[in-house]
């Protein structure tokens, strides 16, 4: 049998960062994977994190793996890769097979950092190859480089199904719709709001009936439902599709810690089967700690913080640090956690509606079920003003933890305040230089540049892009507008992405004085 | 299926083009990315039948947990394809119920 | 809560055919959801005899996808919310293993 002082299972965002935290401490930590790569969903994630500096934001998700990873090797962590957990067991035995081999390891200390297992749902077809999870198809799409479909329907609104969709989008796939038997988008309205300016229509309160195909899947049938999720007779929609994605949640995986002996709770608002812990972290077994989604579905960010939480933690309990050492590092990090748990979509908001931000402004209901923000509501929040010259115009219009773009204006355009989840307030008085530099820091995307000029009758509108191709400079297009509709000729003037936009190229198109805040996404005319 | 460039990723470099064998007919993949990848990119969707309904899988998790991507390698049943990575001259067989086609 | 889903005396009404009933659930051993509305007519009310009964969640994924769905149905037809169900007993090996793996123990 093989000791350590700590033991982690599971290398993802949660395992690595405790595991750092306790070999900084003077521990020595291994950490078992059963994937043939370590960072767990985090290579997955290609979008630009939300969050402040403290928590990585703006940074995409698989650069955060990275740097972790050197992290943890700086640390001195060993992390064993194709090492499957078999068996938790009393005293903190921990059963690993690794190559052809069964080996016992005990560890003084036990941080179980499993993560999650995606949930499923039933309809007729669902067994079809074509029918996969959205974790599939990030992983076929942002790890092999390969497309899940060529036509992609995506049950499912929340940030997992918002975010999966625009990936697939970059991937080259089209998204004929994006379905949730729920009334509104589970997700952050800027995400949605991506999607929606691509044209991907959604359609709420809706189920999907029927996936076509004999060997695999040729269409799909979805249908509205009622208040009693019984589907509408005649609502019927039939898609031609040859993917269906399944974004319908995360449970705790926690199978090892009941099987532990610790105390467990079916905890509705963790996600599922959680073990009942304290705010480190710690189960009803001393020295059995939990941290990330395997202890609550949350992100990676806060599974990031909570792992750091347990690795102190563990520390202490092993007599590694003093209490007034435990103390003071936990208390700045759990500051952190309770900033990225704040705002609209905090765990205790769960549920339940809100319908005016923390400012007193109205939350829009079409962005909640059309994925888009009207004409007249875009106006009524304080990222957007009518100022002369080139100026930023912030359409973020819920309180979501976030705030790079406050960080990114140097010249202090932009005002967020200490509570990172207020809306951003553009200053009138601020000169802003069109630099882009909030536009492309913004991992919301829903920052644009406008600069109207009356008199010659024109609007530049500077967007966010993220696709390939890029089109060229002077290549001539439709502008759309927040809907995904076509709504006037535009013309690319200017393309810029410099090594600070990390990936976001900024394009500068010229459209109609009257549509200047209209035009919010740019389609390239295929030349034939 | 191939995504050659992208966005954010860049363009991908996946290494060294193998020759493999699936059902007997040669196919190309890049070696030690999984099985399944090789096969969906190839056009490949159905990996197995099922042992009382006779009804196709494919890929549905694509990280080793639900099994349904299981086919016969090498003569071996039950690998799970997603997670296996693919090395050159490898057989890889559609698996019915627990064994290739007699 | 635990004693009302124990209690087997408990009746449960006729089984009645549901329009579903023919739709898979368990994708390894291919049970259907009439199947286990029917194990707990026949008086399996816990998740782990459902299991034993049925081999649902046995197969080679060892129930990482169908888990979840069993215990509501399950719960469904108990007319008890799945919140109290216990689930199934977690034990070793947690992932399928080769018994020559398994047998090769240091």
């Amino acid at each position: 049998m093989k000791r350590y002082d700590v033991i982690v299972v599971g290398a993802g965002p949660a395992g690595l960062s405790a595991a750092i935290e306790a070999a900084k401490r003077g521990l020595r930590v291994i950490v078992f994977d059963e994937n043939a790569r370590p960072g767990g969903q985090l290579f997955k994630q290609i979008h630009k994190f939300f969050g402040s500096k403290e928590h990585k934001a703006k940074i995409r998700g698989f650069k955060i793996g990275e740097d972790l990873l050197k992290e943890a090797q700086t640390a001195g962590v060993e992390v064993v890769l194709n090492a499957v957990v078999l068996g938790l067991y009393l005293d903190k035995e921990v059963v690993v097979s690794h190559g052809d081999e069964v080996t016992h390891y005990k560890g003084d200390a036990i941080i179980v950092a499993t993560g999650a297992s995606e949930n499923m749902i039933t309809f007729d077809g669902w067994t079809l190859p074509g029918v996969i999870g959205a974790g599939a198809a990030q992983t076929m799409m942002n790890l092999h480089s390969i497309r899940p479909g060529k036509k992609v329907l995506m049950l499912g609104t929340g940030n997992v199904g918002l975010v999966v969709s625009y990936q697939l989008l970059q991937a080259g796939c089209e998204v004929v719709a994006l379905v949730d038997a729920a009334a509104k988008i589970g997700g952050y309205g800027v995400h949605a709001a991506k999607l929606a300016r691509c044209g991907v229509p959604f359609y709420l309160s809706h189920t999907i009936i029927k996936a076509h195909g004999q060997d695999c899947v040729t269409g799909v049938t979805i249908g509205e439902v009622d208040s009693k999720w019984q589907v509408i007779p005649g609502s019927e929609k039939d898609f031609e599709v040859d993917t269906i994605c399944l974004a319908v949640g995360l449970s705790p995986m926690s199978q090892l810690l009941k099987m532990a002996g610790c105390e467990m709770e079916e905890n509705p608002a963790k996600g599922g089967y959680v073990p009942i812990g304290n705010s480190y972290g710690e189960t009803s077994i001393p020295g059995i700690f939990v941290a990330g989604d395997v202890s609550g579905i949350e992100e990676a960010s806060s599974a990031m913080i909570e792992g750091r939480i347990a690795g102190v933690a563990a520390a202490a309990r092993l007599g590694f640090i003093d209490k007034a050492e435990l103390t003071e590092k936990t208390w700045e990090l759990e500051q952190a956690l309770l900033a990225l748990r704040a705002g609209m979509f905090s765990p205790e908001n769960k549920g339940r509606e809100v319908i005016h931000t923390e400012e007193g402004y109205d939350v829009s209901q079409s962005l909640l079920t059309r994925g888009y923000l009207t004409n007249d509501e875009v106006l009524t929040y304080p990222g957007v003003t009518a100022a002369q010259g080139i100026h930023a115009v912030i359409e973020c219009s819920q309180n979501i933890p976030c705030n790079p773009c406050q960080d990114a204006c140097p010249k202090k355009c932009i005002t967020i305040g200490e509570k990172i989840t207020s809306l951003p307030v553009v200053n009138s008085d601020a000169q802003c230089s069109g630099c882009g530099l909030c536009v492309a820091a913004c991992s919301g995307q829903s920052i644009f540049l406008v600069k109207e000029d009356e008199e010659v009758g024109t609007a530049m509108v500077t967007i966010p892009y993220e696709f390939y191709p890029l089109p060229e400079k002077g290549c001539q297009g439709m502008a759309l507008d927040r809907s995904g509709k076509e709504i006037c000729a535009a013309e690319i003037i200017e393309i810029k992405n410099v090594p600070a936009f990390d990936k976001t190229s900024l394009l500068t198109m010229k459209v109609p004085f009257n549509m200047a805040m209209k035009a919010r996404f740019f389609k390239q005319v295929q030349e034939v | 299926m191939r995504i050659t460039e992208h966005p954010i990723l860049g363009e991908s470099n996946k290494g060294r083009l193998v020759t493999f064998y699936f059902d007997g007919k040669p196919l190309e993949g890049y070696e030690t990315e999984p099985i399944a990848m090789a096969l969906r990119a190839a056009g490949v969707m159905v990996l197995r039948h099922t042992h009382k309904e006779k009804a196709p899988r494919g890929i549905f998790c694509a990280i080793g947990r639900c099994t349904d991507c299981v086919m016969v390698v090498d003569g071996k049943a039950n690998v799970r394809t997603c997670v296996t990575p693919l090395v050159a001259g490898m057989t890889v067989q559609t698996q019915y119920g627990v064994g290739a086609k007699k | 809560m635990m004693n009302k889903i124990n209690d087997r005396s408990r009746n449960l009404g006729d089984y009645s055919v549901g329009a579903d009933d023919a739709m898979i659930i368990c994708r390894c051993e291919e049970i259907t959801k009439g199947d286990i509305r029917q194990a707990v007519h026949a008086g399996m009310f816990t998740l782990t005899e459902i299991r034993r009964y049925l081999r649902t969640g046995m197969g080679l994924c060892q129930g990482q996808t169908c888990g979840r769905l069993i215990k509501g149905i399950v719960a469904r037809e108990l007319g008890v919310s799945p919140l109290d169900l216990e689930p199934a007993v977690s034990r070793a090996p947690m992932r399928p293993i080769e018994m020559k793996v398994l047998g090769n123990e240091r």
